[in-house]
């Protein structure tokens, strides 16, 4: 019954609603429906792990709905291994994903699953926040860094070749529309979680041409973002003030070899990689993960230690905008290993996977009442 | 062979060449056999990768070596050396040369052709200016003229000074000339830029003979190889491959490799597992910087640069320490433990011996300590006390 210049105007609204969702669909979802999340659960002791984690996930009663998908490489109709195409379609379609451990066979000319799955989602940042858990002390307690890490270029480009007998050239690519968006991820990213300054890692004094492009890029982020503050330090430098003095950085933004050595040797002064979140930004969508190994040795034994999935997981709900939802289940899992009763074996102590589970999921139904 | 020449002038120097290339252990192919004997006449203190010994400068008994105090608080440790120098009567002459970010090329070439000339430098960090893309590091430039392939960092815990881990004993052994600091790198397309990291066969063997060769020397047990074969497979795949094959030939030495992030995060958690590292470029630059500051911070530690016929002694992080700067803050123990590793090299180890253990007696008995290991001295503290250290223990002898 609505007057014709109402209907058009609804229905342009409508219009613009649907293409602005359309545009975001990949990155923010407005609405409470549930949403579909890719699960990939990895080996070893992968689906132990997801498993724990969608036990607590109903138990906190999270709005999402999990399609599990197994990315063991097939062969394609041009004899090469790539991942099976029902489960591009499903990071696709769905836009978030949350992986478990793989396996990287050994061996020439299989290139690495991870990267791979990069590659194809085009995710260009890692993020890796590493923060001194209570409960799980070790010789540093002030360490609260964040490290992005451009993801698809750099170092790891995998161009190389021999161009005589004995002599080995490889190529590092650093490009400028890479750069450019992991600077932006790094100020948007501090912005968004309430950190006060970036740093940007680099050594132009040796590369100066590669990494002065990466830190032209990363100067005009800053200048585009005057609220956060920004450095610019060398790699050896914050190599040697991160092992004194942890508490000194906060946000570090760097190309592809650095921020895997310096977020690897982060996290090893948290506690090891079986307690970091990680993850991987793309244009389209993200995919979190856990970054420890697939530690065969324990696989199927209910040893497990599922809080690095867990914290991935968490970081999965912040991105897509369920804080609430994301601080009850994150607070639960700290308060458990802080109380020590229910550690698992990597941190000391003797509960079973289940056991660690159970607590969490205990303690999160005790929270909601 | 120059000695060679004057003591058997009917030879002709092919065959000698050749006769000498089978007893040398390095030969001129590098095609390295450990069953040959050692290379005669070399100080085992000179180090042993040498295929003739070292040129050093001495006339009259006294050695002169070349100084290039660099910038930041490069001129200032050098004064101090200098003056602890001549309270302890070190027979040594500085050639001071001055090459700052400004300098032009032709007064760094100047620089080279003094150093070729005397054997032996100590040397500050030069500051790089950023700007202009074609004019490389000098510091690089400078190691890859002279062809010093070894930088061997040995960091141990003060016993007094504050640190997380004590125990820790670790060689770092690192190539310096080759890998990612190349410094070739264009811009094909505009907004793309390469930069090559060169690894070869030859600069890896020779890094690793040299690894190895130390370890035995100095009694160690472990090498352990660090490096990132598992994403970059054919370069640093070639290393370590080259790193295996040389450690087949010494059997008694343990020999491991690991990734480089996995070594970070060992060397944060337990670095006293740790013996011999050896690795190409860039991962020592991380690796050496990250047990650094696990010892005690960038002022304590000198790192020595080998190569076949030059030797240059510099701080351990090589940085330029622009922040402190004339304040009178700095650390000036990196730059004398330097000077004592040079005096070393020169074999005035009576010498070295007594400067050394006026550092020590200052650290660990005094405990005079500069901000950065958390005291309240300043630096000409440091030095007037070890300067009082050495007039003591040299009240009666007369030079």
């Amino acid at each position: 019954n609505f007057p014709q210049e109402r209907q058009v105007e609804m229905a342009g609204r409508v219009a613009k609603f649907l293409i602005s969702g359309a545009r975001l669909a990949g990155v923010r979802h407005y609405s409470s429906d549930a949403r579909t999340v890719t699960l990939i659960p990895g080996d070893g002791i992968g689906p132990e792990i997801s498993a724990a984690v969608q036990k607590i996930f109903s138990a906190a009663e999270v709005p999402i709905v999990w399609e599990e998908v197994d990315v063991t490489p097939v062969k394609g109709p041009d004899g090469k291994f790539g991942i099976p195409p029902a489960a591009i379609d499903s990071v696709n379609r769905n836009g978030i994903g949350l992986k478990g451990p793989l396996m990287t066979p050994v061996g020439k000319g299989h290139r690495s699953l991870n990267l791979a799955i990069r590659k194809e989602f085009n995710l260009y940042a890692n993020v890796r926040p590493c923060r001194s858990m209570e409960g799980y002390e070790t010789l540093y307690r002030d360490v609260d860094v964040v490290t992005i890490r451009e993801n698809t270029e750099g170092e790891y480009s995998g161009i190389e070749h021999e161009i005589v007998d004995g002599v080995v050239q490889s190529i590092k690519l650093i490009t400028e529309p890479a750069s450019r968006r992991v600077a932006e991820y790094a100020f948007q990213y501090a912005r968004n979680n309430g950190r006060s300054k970036v740093t940007a890692v680099h050594k132009a004094n040796i590369m100066r041409m590669s990494d002065g492009l990466f830190l032209r890029c990363c100067r005009e982020a800053a200048e585009r973002n005057p609220d956060i503050k920004f450095e610019e330090k060398y790699l050896d430098t914050v190599c040697l003030n991160m092992v004194q003095d942890p508490s000194k950085y906060d946000v570090l933004v760097m190309p592809n070899l650095y921020g895997d050595i310096l977020s690897d040797l982060c996290a090893g002064l948290v506690g090891g990689l079986g307690l970091t979140p990680s993850g991987n930004i793309g244009e389209g969508g993200a995919v979190f993960e856990s970054v420890h190994g697939t530690a065969p040795d324990i696989a199927g034994q209910d040893k497990a230690n599922p809080t690095a999935l867990l914290l991935s997981a968490v970081m999965m709900l912040r991105f897509m905008n369920l804080y609430n939802h994301a601080t009850i289940i994150e607070q639960a899992c700290f308060e458990t290993i802080k109380e020590g009763n229910f550690r698992t074996g990597d941190l000391g102590g003797k509960a079973k996977c289940s056991e660690f589970t159970d607590e969490i999921c205990r303690k999160i139904q005790e929270r909601n009442g | 062979w120059c000695e060679a020449q004057h003591v058997l002038p009917f030879f002709s120097m092919a065959s000698f060449t050749r006769s000498l290339c089978s007893f040398s252990r390095i030969n001129l192919g590098l095609q390295g056999s450990r069953v040959l004997t050692q290379v005669p006449n070399l100080s085992s203190r000179r180090t042993f990768t040498a295929s003739k010994p070292f040129p050093v400068a001495q006339y009259g008994g006294r050695f002169t070596v070349t100084m290039l105090p660099g910038d930041g608080i490069g001129p200032e440790m050098m004064g101090y050396v200098q003056n602890i120098f001549r309270y302890a009567g070190v027979p040594v002459d500085f050639e001071v040369i001055q090459i700052t970010k400004n300098s032009t090329d032709d007064e760094f070439e100047n620089a080279m052709i003094c150093i070729r000339r005397n054997g032996v430098a100590l040397k500050g960090s030069i500051e790089s200016k950023y700007g202009n893309a074609s004019s490389g590091s000098r510091n690089a430039t400078l190691r890859t003229q002279l062809d010093l392939f070894a930088n061997v960092l040995h960091c141990k815990t003060y016993p007094s000074i504050q640190s997380r881990h004590s125990d820790v004993d670790i060689i770092i052994i690192r190539e310096n000339t080759e890998g990612e600091y190349s410094m070739l790198e264009h811009e094909n397309v505009k907004g793309v830029i390469e930069s090559m990291k060169i690894i070869t066969r030859k600069g890896s063997e020779r890094i690793a003979r040299y690894a190895f060769e130390y370890a035995i020397r100095h009694g160690r047990k472990k090498v352990t190889a660090v490096h990132k074969a598992n994403i970059m497979k054919l370069s640093d795949g070639l290393f370590l491959e080259t790193c295996r094959s040389i450690a087949k030939e010494y059997p008694e030495i343990e020999f491991s490799d690991m990734i480089v992030d996995n070594t970070c995060m060992q060397l944060v958690a337990r670095p006293q597992q740790f013996d011999v590292m050896v690795m190409p470029n860039l991962y020592g630059n991380v690796v050496s910087n990250v047990v650094c500051g696990l010892v005690g911070g960038p002022g304590l530690l000198s790192g020595r640069n080998y190569g076949e016929h030059f030797a240059v002694f510099e701080p351990g992080t090589r940085n330029t320490g622009a922040s402190v700067a004339g304040r009178n803050i700095a650390n000036p123990v990196a730059m004398l433990n330097s000077a004592c590793d040079m005096l070393e090299h020169l074999d005035l180890q009576s010498h070295a011996d007594l400067i050394r253990d006026a550092i020590d007696r200052t650290l660990n008995v005094d405990k005079i300590h500069t901000a950065d290991l958390g005291g309240q001295a300043t630096s000409l503290d440091v030095v007037q006390n070890i300067i009082h250290v050495i007039q003591a223990n040299t009240k009666d002898s007369s030079w």
